[in-house]
């Protein structure tokens, strides 16, 4: 390594300085501000914001959606990964392109296409009518929209992956007569383990923080069809400052810990990779 | 022969099944009903629709706030890049963790968050506010939200390509005694340019669609700080689904514009990286 200079020295303490203040002031004072303002009156009603009827109907509201994104993407991110990395087709471009898109488009715009699918205007409506199934303003479409909004969070972890690891090996395996999901199991699963649980993760963050397309779908009913985001939303709206930040700080704690377990993720992902070689 | 090597790997047909009943399903589906809703529109109707003043004046507004936190991400994404990658100080692990923070916290929370730090009785607006600066209910603190939601794309493109670049090139041109300020014009930035517009193009498309944050910080005045999403959603509110997708259409062609950018640098990036012109 080249000598440091004097010079070089307080650039580089000067960068590292507005590193921390820029980091500071934009994310962790936000975040204090939420703890702050959720108990600016105290415990009791910090406890009685969030132990609330409706916030509790809103968080078993806002898990149900996450899960229900998390495992269609999951579904979807695993066979998506494995179409997109062990074969040659034609069009393989367009169909990445296709589901890198809904994380492109603008969240108001994703719960607008989903308004004309399934809305009164739409010719499908009828048909659901007589079905008696009702998607916007209820639960269907916000666990739809979720799920669009955070549709390409597990394959993308997965494709790059996959893709430097080559398909030699799957290859080797499937002429010496191993069965499809004996070679996934055996073969590619060990790979990508850990970009597969961060992928999770990712879209589980993303799934229960939804806030514009499922605004859009929801129809705003309280205890039926409001998300924990949403619920924060309606009581800002109403003044009720203390129970929104009460509220947010649920949300706050989610966050955190999603960092945290990011951290880990990459931490032992990065030990094994460096193990093997 | 080759025809036949390509298909060693078993599993095709299922896992390509699979993908394309549930891409179609949450993706090609909706986005076909918003083609057919579009096919039954007048064209002059869109015209009129999307040349009407306070809609022209929420695209100047969506454009410049977002070209706006774009820019200051991308020079603070560099220095943050820089900063993680080459320097070693304590916290570092931390820095490094809350750059992925404004994907992990709902929009909604920075939201509100942002909003009580920067109004006239927050802790920064009150600062400000002596000054006579007002921040949140502006397009200043739009900006503000904008930068929060963008910090992390400029970061996380750029922060591989330093991690790969070769420290014994910046070391050459100083021992030929050029300037730091040289070194880094000359020698590290045409190296991670193409991570910076591909980071600054994911950030600006983003920043456009933006919604959660934004909406409780900007105050939402007509012609002043009223941003396309949230138009788009006010007619969704008031059931034009004619007004709501013609707006619409001009924000997917932008943010398609972008993506296809984006693709291009990537494109001509990788064959930079792997030696050919």
């Amino acid at each position: 390594m080249h000598e440091e200079t004097k010079g070089s020295k307080a650039v580089k303490w000067i960068l590292i300085g507005i590193s921390f203040v820029f980091i500071f002031l934009m994310l962790i004072l936000p975040l204090i501000t939420v703890i702050t303002e959720a108990l600016k009156q105290g415990w009791e009603v910090y406890s009685q914001a969030v132990a609330d009827e409706y916030t509790i109907k809103a968080i078993l509201l806002t898990i149900e959606a996450t899960v229900c994104a998390v495992a269609v993407n999951t579904v979807f991110g695993l066979f998506a990964a494995w179409v997109l990395t062990k074969f040659h087709f034609k069009g393989k471009k367009l169909l990445s392109t296709l589901i890198d898109l809904p994380v492109t488009v603008s969240p108001i715009i994703a719960g607008l296409i989903f308004v004309l699918t399934f809305g009164r205007q739409s010719p499908l409506y009828p048909v659901l009518q007589d079905l008696d199934i009702q998607i916007v303003f209820a639960v269907p479409g916000i666990i739809l929209a979720t799920i669009f909004v955070t549709f390409p969070f597990i394959s993308r972890e997965l494709i790059p992956v996959l893709e430097a690891q080559g398909t030699d090996e799957e290859e080797a395996a499937a002429l010496m007569g191993a069965k499809g999901f004996t070679i996934f199991r055996k073969i590619t699963f060990p790979h990508i383990k850990w970009a597969f649980l961060y992928g999770i993760v990712l879209c589980a963050a993303r799934a229960m923080g939804e806030f514009g397309a499922v605004s859009v779908l929801s129809g705003h009913l309280r205890g039926k069809t409001n998300t924990l985001p949403l619920h924060v939303e309606i009581l800002f709206n109403e003044f009720k400052y203390v129970p929104a930040f009460a509220v947010s700080s649920i949300l706050v704690m989610m966050a955190v810990l999603i960092l945290i377990i990011r951290s880990v993720v990459e931490y032992i992902g990065k030990r094994e990779s460096d193990d093997v070689r | 022969m080759k025809k036949a090597n390509k298909r060693v790997i078993p599993g095709f047909g299922l896992s390509m099944g699979v993908t394309l009943s549930i891409l179609s399903v949450i993706v090609l589906i909706p986005l076909a009903s918003l083609v057919v809703f579009t096919a039954n529109m007048d064209f002059s109707e869109i015209i009129s629709t999307i040349t009407r003043k306070r809609v022209l004046a929420s695209f100047e507004v969506s454009f410049i706030t977002a070209l706006a936190a774009s820019l200051i991400n991308a020079v603070m994404g560099v220095i943050l890049a820089w900063v993680l990658v080459r320097y070693d100080f304590p916290l570092k692990r931390l820095l490094d963790g809350m750059i992925e923070l404004p994907f992990a916290l709902p929009t909604a929370v920075a939201g509100i968050a942002l909003t009580s730090l920067t109004a006239d009785t927050g802790l920064i607006g009150g600062f400000f506010a002596e000054f006579g600066i007002k921040i949140a209910y502006t397009r200043i603190g739009i900006i503000i939200a904008l930068v929060f939601i963008g910090i992390p794309f400029v970061v996380r493109a750029v922060q591989p390509v330093l991690e790969k670049l070769d420290p014994s090139y910046e070391e050459a041109a100083g021992v030929l005694g050029a300037s730091r300020i040289k070194i880094f014009w000359k020698v590290i930035f045409p190296e991670i340019r193409p991570a910076v517009f591909t980071g600054f193009g994911l950030a600006f498309g983003r920043c456009l669609g933006e919604y959660g944050s934004v909406v409780f910080i900007a105050g939402n005045q007509p012609f002043e700080t009223e941003i396309t999403p949230l138009i788009i959603m006010s007619e969704l509110q008031e059931y034009d689904y004619a007004s709501a997708t013609a707006i619409a259409l001009v924000m997917l062609l932008v943010s398609f514009l972008i993506l296809f950018l984006v693709n291009l640098i990537q494109i001509r990036n990788t064959k930079i990286l792997k030696g050919g012109n």
